[in-house]
């Protein structure tokens, strides 16, 4: 077998020197009664050739985006990814490293991550942010335990616009603990009075900007009155781009910033491996959950990066631990740092500006057919569409002519009345032509009926 | 004033009803380098043998208990620019809190300097 | 002809300063430094072409981002060397050996990073219609059949990101277990020995820790467990093998203790790897277990992560099984995504979409160029070199637990005591001489721990050549002649020793600009 490096005569060897007389006799200590010889139901190996052919045959069974228009949002999100990036993550220093445990022989990752820290912070507008988290639902739930760690308060009030996901990972997270989540209906219709919902027992207000269908909302007031009743606001954005063109969740007042960081840098890969995005003000930094790199310097005064505040951590602190998260989306981080270096100021904010002018005029576009009802005051690049008839079934009328169409809002949210909602993402990915293609092939679905 | 010692190495020194609380000098040689330290909130009621403070060097964390029981009258903030005073002076300048005794008879039950020195030498 | 261009062709003899020579830039040939990105960056760069955004009147509800975010400008070339120089500053398994206790580092071959990357699999969106991504929901129906037969567990559960986060699930589902038979149970069992992600896991699902101990052969001390059991214990986390690199040889007798009570048993599976086709945890009597994909699967480590942590369940646990999970049915695969119908006893939803699929791929890849005959080799072949390293060493080095090793090999620092060079100073010491140092001080019930683990990657020629290594970085210790060749090692790596007290006293995490 390619993997294995030992030759028949090498293993006897080995035994030998060990003192057993055979291989058996290293698993003496399994109980005889379960031991077993092999695996008969499985095949034997494969050459890296079949592997190289089963594994195509997956993927060819699969409606690639690179082979139909492609409308699909709802927490990720289809951007380029330059080269660059992909080639810089394979590099076997980084994808084959352990977590930084020894600083001296791991300054690359190290580096890398005060660097993902910083570029976390400043488009969050926070002060600092961890070395992430696995993804932004679960990143979500981590901000509402360190919230109710922080105010020593035990109840959050979740929004019913945050993505589904994102509450029901919430909810899962805290069930056993000795904290609640109390999560409101969605509100599609009216304004929610989050605001209203908060006392003097409630540790945070959890929100989404833009929210799960799209919309933006100015926070500020929320944030004044979280702070009045000295609960905390925590901003969950899934959308990462959107942090190029709208004003910082910090600017806004918030305490606690998580999301997703999909957008930049990593491939939408049918849902992960992500990387959850997780920043927070300088004074909530030793309850934060998570890796931290802090910057020192090293014996001969030359500076270096390691990992530090351990002691809120698991292998430290045990059941007292701020999380029980160990390994966590180290290499998403990278790629999204990476892609984040080449984009710089200039280019991330002109990417989130591509994104909005695309989601706008298809927006113009697809309201403009018959019996399509553009839902959205606002919205950044991801927009809710009322359709005349179910939205599942027009998307999957749709996906049979190779067109993605979007995500119908009923699939996240069933038996909210939502079934003719559906969620349209329009990214730089989108070309005016694609926009075309969905909307014939809306027309004639529609008009089928 | 007297000066007392518990088991798990905390000191704590009497003025009138207020008592301060640190952590001896062994304790804090055996910890290394002190990082930071967590101190209660002032007004904090605390019962003998309650979480006072939570003491970490790098690769550690310990809890602190109160040798007695009281209300916590006053913090040491100086301890959060400056946590190495627990180093270099743990039972003068690196103190924790002062507690307003409850009852100053549960100072009898600890160690005086004495018992306590014969004690750390008996943990090898 | 004279040659008047020549040049000398043979070096002049050493100066011996070599050791403290400086350069002007801070390099020193092959190691190069780079500053912060941050530090590289001029208004007027960019590293990415994007074409002209179009013109539009802005949608954005008046939320326009206001001010500068202060990211830096680069060319493209820029930020690859940056990255190039940064990733020079690693070590990596493809580099050299990683003998990294309880991490399982070993080898990653290629061709699954190829097949995460194939389109249809790396590029499908997770909301797509089911009716588009069959080869998808496959994928990872076969990758649970798999891990199904290899544990000789009837259920699986694909969505845990990690280790940890496998261990959360399975623990979860204990404690929806109890609570649907309406049973308030407070304890759970958990070796002294054990990684802290299983405390602090316990204690995310309401449960307070009790501790047991160990014996002195380094096993869980079975009448201390016994002691404990009660109606209140909602059961064991017992990793296997242990993190003393042990197999806990009473495992069957502590399942039906802990069935006794009425508890379950989670099995932590950190270290799968040292009994793959060896045994079945299934017939162990174990009620859920997590599998490390990137451990045992070898789904790269890459600096931290990703991981992936599916969950395998016995009958009594099943149905308590977080959501979403794949279901095959006549006319395909489907997802079951809400707790409802089938789920309605599923304890929730534990991570967005549906698990790690980037790393479904590859760990799918690894087991079929594996097959059955190469899992079981992989066990073999992991146990003998542990063992092969443990008697290669044994004589220098004290091991706490007489006898055979399964997939590590743990000493501590007893033989060291007196000599003024400690576990850390062994570990640094061997940065200088090329290797990744072992997982040290850990598992925190042996002094100064020192846990070796080589993988079946690694041949006997490496092997060979380690133990010579430590053998003579060990008898240099214990010759007391010069502490400072450990003390101040490591003098080769692009850095020194760091001091981490001034990272903790005052904590540096994010780049400012001076100016600010």
């Amino acid at each position: 077998m390619r993997y294995m490096p030992h030759t028949e005569q090498q293993r006897q060897e080995m035994l030998q020197k060990v003192g057993v007389s055979s291989v058996d006799d290293l698993f003496v200590d399994i109980p005889e009664s379960a031991r077993v010889q092999g695996l008969l139901d499985l095949p034997n190996h494969m050459t890296e050739m079949e592997v190289d052919a089963r594994m195509s045959a997956f993927g060819r069974k699969n409606l690639s985006p690179q082979n139909a228009p492609m409308f699909l949002g709802g927490g990720a999100y289809r951007h380029h990814v330059p080269t660059v990036v992909d080639h810089l993550i394979q590099r076997s220093e980084f994808l084959t490293a352990y977590t930084p445990y020894q600083p001296e022989i791991s300054q690359g990752t190290l580096q890398a991550l005060f660097e993902f820290q910083t570029q976390v912070a400043m488009i969050t507008g926070m002060d600092v942010a961890n070395a992430s988290m696995y993804d932004g639902a679960t990143a979500c739930a981590e901000a509402v335990l360190m919230a109710c760690r922080a105010t020593r308060r035990k109840k959050a009030i979740l929004s019913g616009n945050l993505h589904p996901h994102y509450r029901e990972v919430t909810e899962t997270t805290v069930q056993f603990t000795e904290f609640s989540a109390e999560s409101l209906e969605p509100a599609l219709d009216n304004v929610e009075n989050l605001a209203g919902k908060i006392d003097k027992d409630i540790a945070c207000v959890v929100v989404q900007n833009p929210d799960f269908f799209g919309r933006l909302q100015d926070l500020s007031d929320l944030a004044d009155a979280c702070h009045e009743a000295g609960a905390l606001l925590v901003v969950v954005v899934t959308e990462a781009v959107s942090l190029g063109a709208v004003k910082s969740p910090g600017a806004m007042g918030a305490d606690i910033v998580v999301g997703e960081g999909q957008s930049i840098g990593v491939p939408l890969s049918f849902g992960g491996p992500y990387v959850g995005l997780f920043a927070t003000k300088q004074k909530y930094v030793r309850q934060m959950p998570g890796r931290l790199c802090g910057e020192t310097v090293d014996q001969e005064g030359k500076r270096g990066f390691v990992l530090t505040l351990s002691t809120r951590e698991q292998h430290i602190r045990r059941e007292k631990a701020t999380s029980n998260i160990c390994t966590n989306a180290g290499l998403c981080s990278l790629a999204f740092s990476i892609h984040m270096s080449l984009l710089g100021e200039v280019g991330f904010t002109k990417l989130a500006r591509i994104n909005h002018g695309n989601a706008v005029a298809a927006a113009e576009k697809l309201d403009a057919i018959d019996g399509v009802d553009l839902l959205n005051d606002s919205f950044f690049n991801e927009f809710t569409l009322r359709l005349p008839m179910n939205a599942e079934e027009v998307v999957s009328k749709l996906a049979q002519k190779n067109i993605l169409a979007g995500v119908p809002v009923a699939r996240l949210m069933p038996g909210e009345g939502y079934d003719n909602l559906l969620l349209v993402a329009v990214t730089e990915t989108v070309s005016d032509s694609d926009v075309e293609e969905l909307c014939a092939g809306l027309k004639e679905v529609l008009n089928a009926e | 004033m007297t000066k007392k010692y518990t088991e798990d190495h905390e000191w704590i020194s009497l003025d009138g009803d207020i008592a301060t609380v640190g952590i001896s000098n062994y304790a804090q040689e055996q910890l290394g380098d002190v990082v930071f330290v967590e101190v209660p909130e002032v007004g904090a009621e605390m019962g003998k043998g309650d979480e006072l403070a939570v003491v970490e060097s790098v690769k550690a964390a310990s809890e602190v208990y109160a040798p007695v029981a009281g209300e916590v009258t006053e913090v040491n903030e100086d301890l959060e620019a400056n946590p190495s005073m627990v180093n270099e002076d743990s039972e003068g300048s690196g103190w924790f809190a002062k507690l307003k005794v409850a009852d100053l008879g549960e100072l009898d039950a600890l160690m005086d300097e004495a018992a306590y020195q014969d004690y750390v030498k008996g943990l090898g | 002809m004279l040659n008047n261009v020549g040049r000398p062709t043979r070096p002049e003899e050493m100066d011996g300063e070599v050791d403290n020579f400086e350069t002007y830039t801070g390099n020193k040939a092959l190691n190069l430094e780079t500053p912060l990105i941050f530090e590289q960056g001029e208004p007027g760069r960019v590293g990415v072409d994007l074409p002209e955004p179009k013109e539009f009147t802005d949608r954005l509800g008046g939320l326009s981002r206001e001010g500068n975010i202060g990211l830096p400008d680069l060319s493209e070339p820029q930020v690859l060397r940056h990255y190039v120089r940064l990733s020079r500053q690693n070590y990596s398994i493809d580099a050299g050996f990683y003998p990294l206790g309880s991490c399982t580092m070993k080898h990653n071959p290629r061709i699954n990073e190829k097949a995460a990357r194939l389109p249809g699999l790396g590029d499908i969106h997770p909301l797509q219609p089911v009716e588009t991504v069959q080869g998808a929901l496959e994928l990872i129906y076969e990758l649970g059949e798999w891990l199904k037969t290899i544990t000789g567990m009837p259920a699986v559960a694909m969505s845990p990101a990690a280790g940890a986060h496998g261990e959360l699930c399975g623990v979860m589902a204990i404690r929806a277990a109890h609570d649907a038979k309406g049973e308030a149970r407070t304890r759970i069992l958990v070796p002294e020995s054990a990684h802290g992600t299983n405390p602090a896991t316990a204690a995310l699902c309401g449960y307070k820790v009790d501790a047991v101990q160990a014996r002195p052969d380094g096993r869980m001390d079975i009448e201390a467990f016994k002691a404990k059991l009660g109606p209140d214990v909602a059961g064991v986390m017992l990793t296997n093998p242990n993190t003393c690199g042990l197999f806990e040889n009473d495992v069957k007798e502590i399942a039906d203790l802990i069935h006794g009570v009425g508890g379950y048993f989670y099995c932590d599976g950190a270290n799968f790897n040292a009994i793959l086709g060896r045994t079945r945890v299934g017939d162990l009597g174990v009620d859920a277990m997590h599998i490390n994909l990137h451990k045992t699967f070898s789904t790269p480590h890459g600096g931290g992560g990703p991981g992936s942590g599916p969950v395998v369940f016995s009958d009594a646990l099943a149905a308590y099984a977080p959501v979403p999970y794949v279901v095959k049915g006549e006319e395909g695969y489907r997802l079951q995504e809400q707790v409802e119908g089938d789920a309605q006893d599923s304890f929730g939803r534990m991570k967005g979409n549906h698990g790690q699929m980037g790393m479904f791929i590859r760990a799918l890849a690894y087991m079929l160029s594996h097959g059955a005959d190469g899992l079981k080799q992989i066990a073999e072949d992991a146990v003998l070199n542990a063992n092969y390293v443990r008697v290669g060493l044994n004589d220098l080095l004290h091991s706490p637990y007489d006898g055979i090793c399964m997939h590590e090999a743990l000493f501590d620092d007893s033989t060291l005591k007196d000599t003024g060079v400690t576990t850390l100073d062994i570990a640094k010491a061997m940065i200088d001489e090329g290797y990744h140092p072992m997982t040290m001080y850990f598992p925190l019930v042996v002094h100064g721990a020192m846990l070796i683990e080589p993988t079946e990657s690694e041949s006997k020629e490496t092997l060979d050549m380690f133990i010579g290594s430590m053998r003579h970085l060990i008898s240099k210790a214990q010759s007391g002649e010069s502490p400072e060749h450990f003390t101040q090692a490591p003098r080769f790596a692009p850095r020194r020793r760091l001091d981490e007290t001034s990272a903790a006293r005052k904590p540096v995490l994010r780049w400012t600009s001076s100016a600010s």
